[in-house]
């Protein structure tokens, strides 16, 4: 559907432009606080408002977007170069001992639930952006290197590959040169989907109160500061809750519009 | 001729705008056998979807095929259900998917006669006739497919085609993904079937020598079109069309005559061994490959003609025996430079490339063994130049070429470390007669040019016989037997040779003509 990859991709570039934006620009200082001028409504100068300490809504918005955009893009990114590796490694040595321990290693950090040693981390080393970073992206292997691993192992079974191996060449050649530029499209997609789930872990967290720490701001922190006030300033809940799911929503529709637009055996069916 | 069942005239299609079918005129006679013959993309397999009302999406045809007085080509989808399976049913080339693998087949033979209203019970009573009547009289009706060989899946799905009694059978490449002894005996089923029952049979093949055996009437197809039709035998003898003269002559490759060769061995093996725990895949092979030479080696599947060719090219280690290369170790103890004297083309010309690397990365790639030469570039060009490519082709990809031509790219691929042996590994099987032709008329020249020794594997005995010098038999891991070609087709020793060279299909002498038969 071009629908899905074209909703999917406004919506992911607005947030990452707002993302970017407040890197250089924000329209209000999100660090100071005014209780002078706390719980206005929307205005010229705070067009969403401003929140019980005085602090412009839409600036913490597009500091949030920021801040949950790092969080997930580091943990796909520690995903991603640590599974993929693991996860090529383990097809190279398909059915040997070496797979079956990283596979099975693999099944370990599978078997533990993600939020709660997530929990667990922030808890021992306290809660920082950094160790929420670290939480999120240790779970992120495993699903790595399970992409990496099945997408590779039909691939060792092709005659390139067959002719590499005649051409002399080994195990980490092969994968660098033939396997890993084929699986690819199957890594991008998987990695829109782990982003996406990256930012509503780091939401989760900073809700629970142990991801970014103030005054970084966070959607998931805005949330719970606000859930005392949902009666009587319920857009303070709104808003950041509408920016998680839209962002969450866009990367979704992103991968499924990349998946069908990736995968040729998809898009003939399509035809 | 009898009157016709079903009666297509003028039929054209369309898919989304590209002309597939032009003005197929055909008949199909009930209790015979109608041909359909052509190389792939020819509109063979869409003909016969277009009887089954199963065209893809974007299709529009015009014309009629006429069954019973009703024109096939304008029904609804609904009233298809009544047709499909019960006037018109079909089996295709690939018995490993056909089937539904996490179904028993009793089931799956029972499920069209339960979609049309018989009692359970009485579904399995048929069910079980049928797999009687396909010759699978001691095969249960709770089997699951993979319990099943490849031959006996066949017969299965031919069982589920004819189980309620279709008039019309369509059979699209029926016995192509089988073994030569297998693809005999369900020959001889589908035949019986027409004989006994009045069937009528559409039988599509791109082998010239099924149809020369099965077919009452051929019609031969060339770009959506027939080009030819009339009775089988007449057919063959007229030669009329240039086209099918063209299938012929390229069908009927001339048996390699007898010359000399040097007498030095360049690849030999004693003995070798290769186990996978109990099991034996390669037991005790001894033979030697002498320079300028071709040697065939022929089997079915599962006999261990990969397994021995992986242990050749040092992929796989060997539980016995040995194997010399130019007179230094072979098999897995070959160096990076021993390796760059022994190269390989493999059957796929699709799955032979990546697919995101340009021509010139790929053909250069066994330089990795010898170290990149610094003329590597002309060297590739060079290659492409003498397999007939034009040096302009180096930075295509492959989705670029067609099937012949990728061919001709995995044997530049194979030339550019100047080897002394080349191990054609099924190399010339996916491929179209002529084009087929044409790649044995290029590894003949390149053989005599470059002095090249060639193992060449393959199930496909007329290759065989048109390349080789002499050839290997094996079955079950073991040579049975050895000898020069015309010894082996012309006066076989072992039983199992025998059986292989009467099974596979051909067109008898007499219908060819002088040409065709002598080179």
């Amino acid at each position: 559907m071009k629908g899905a990859l074209l909703i999917g991709s406004v919506l992911t570039t607005l947030f990452v432009a707002a993302a970017l934006v407040s890197l250089i620009w924000l329209p209000h200082d999100i660090a100071r606080v005014d209780i002078g001028a706390r719980l206005m409504p929307a205005s010229l100068a705070h067009p969403l408002g401003t929140d019980h300490f005085g602090r412009d809504l839409l600036s913490m918005l597009m500091a949030g977007a920021r801040t949950s955009i790092a969080v997930a893009l580091v943990a796909v990114g520690i995903g991603l170069f640590a599974g993929v590796p693991l996860g090529l490694w383990a097809a190279a040595n398909r059915g040997t001992w070496l797979d079956e321990v990283i596979m099975r290693g693999n099944d370990v950090i599978f078997a533990f639930p993600s939020l709660v040693i997530a929990i667990l981390i922030t808890a021992v080393f306290g809660p920082s952006a950094l160790n929420a970073i670290l939480a999120i992206g240790i779970f992120n292997i495993p699903v790595f290197a399970r992409v990496a691993r099945g997408g590779a192992l039909p691939l060792w079974t092709l005659d390139y590959v067959m002719a590499a191996r005649v051409a002399g060449k080994g195990k980490v050649l092969i994968s660098a040169q033939h396997i890993l530029p084929n699986i690819t499209n199957l890594l991008i997609v998987q990695a829109t989907i782990q982003f996406s789930l990256g930012i509503l872990a780091e939401a989760a967290l900073s809700y629970v109160g142990l991801g970014a720490q103030p005054p970084t701001a966070s959607w998931g922190r805005m949330l719970s500061d606000a859930q005392t006030m949902i009666y009587t300033e319920p857009h303070l809940t709104v808003l950041p809750g509408l920016a998680i799911v839209l962002m969450v929503l866009g990367l979704n529709l992103l991968g499924d519009g990349l998946r069908d637009q990736l995968d040729p055996r998809l898009r003939r069916v399509r035809l | 001729m009898t009157v016709p069942l079903v009666n297509i005239t003028d039929l054209s299609l369309r898919i989304h705008g590209t002309p597939i079918l032009r003005d197929v005129d055909l008949a199909i006679a009930p209790g015979q056998v109608t041909g359909l013959v052509g190389e792939s993309g020819s509109g063979k397999s869409m003909t016969a979807l277009a009887l089954m009302g199963l065209l893809p999406k974007g299709s529009q045809t015009t014309g009629a095929a006429d069954l019973d007085g009703t024109n096939l080509l304008t029904l609804a989808e609904r009233a298809w259900l009544n047709i499909r399976g019960n006037d018109i049913a079909m089996i295709f080339q690939e018995p490993m998917t056909a089937l539904n693998p996490v179904h028993p087949i009793g089931a799956q033979i029972a499920e069209t006669l339960r979609l049309h209203g018989a009692p359970r019970a009485e579904a399995a009573c048929i069910a079980r006739d049928r797999l009687d009547r396909v010759g699978l009289e001691g095969v249960a009706l709770d089997r699951y497919p993979h319990q099943l060989s490849g031959g006996q899946r066949q017969r299965v799905c031919i069982a589920m085609a004819i189980a309620r009694r279709p008039r019309l059978l369509i059979a699209d490449e029926p016995t192509t993904a089988l073994d030569v002894t297998t693809q005999a005996q369900i020959l001889d089923l589908l035949h019986d079937l027409v004989r006994d029952d009045g069937m009528a049979l559409l039988l599509i093949t791109h082998d010239l020598g099924v149809v020369a055996q099965m077919a009452d009437h051929v019609a031969v197809m060339q770009t959506g079109a027939i080009v030819e039709a009339g009775p089988t035998e007449a057919l063959f003898r007229a030669h009329r069309h240039p086209y099918t003269r063209d299938l012929l002559h390229a069908s009927q490759p001339p048996p390699r005559p007898a010359r000399k060769v040097a007498d030095t061995p360049v690849l030999q093996a004693r003995d070798v061994t290769r186990r996978y725990g109990a099991a034996t895949a390669v037991d005790r092979v001894s033979f030697a490959l002498h320079r300028g030479e071709s040697l065939g080696l022929v089997g079915e599947s599962g006999c261990g003609k990969s397994t021995l060719t992986r242990a050749l090219l040092g992929l796989e280690p060997v539980q016995g025996g040995q194997i010399t290369l130019m007179g230094r170790p072979g098999g897995t103890a070959m160096t990076p430079t021993d390796r760059a004297r022994i190269s390989v083309v493999f059957q796929d010309p699709y799955g032979s490339f990546n697919p995101r690397w340009p021509v010139a990365k790929l053909i250069t790639e066994p330089f990795h063994l010898t170290g990149r030469p610094d003329d590597a570039r002309s060297r590739a060009e060079a290659a492409l130049t003498k397999v007939g490519l034009a040096p302009s082709d180096m930075d295509k990809y492959p989705h670029e070429f067609s099937g012949g031509q990728r061919q001709r790219i995995a044997i530049a691929r194979a030339l550019i470390t100047r080897p002394d042996v080349l191990v054609l590994d099924e190399a010339v099987s996916a491929l179209d007669v002529r084009v087929r032709a044409q790649v044995l008329d290029l590894l003949a020249d390149l053989q005599t040019r470059l002095g090249l020794s060639y193992l060449f594997i393959s199930h496909d005995l007329t290759v065989i016989r048109a390349v080789c010098d002499r050839a290997l038999v094996m079955q079950a891991g073991q040579i049975v037997e050895q000898g020069p070609i015309h010894q082996i087709f012309d006066a076989p020793q072992t039983p199992y040779t025998q059986t292989l060279i009467a099974a596979a299909p051909t067109i008898p002498a007499p219908w060819l003509r002088k040409e065709e038969t002598t080179p």
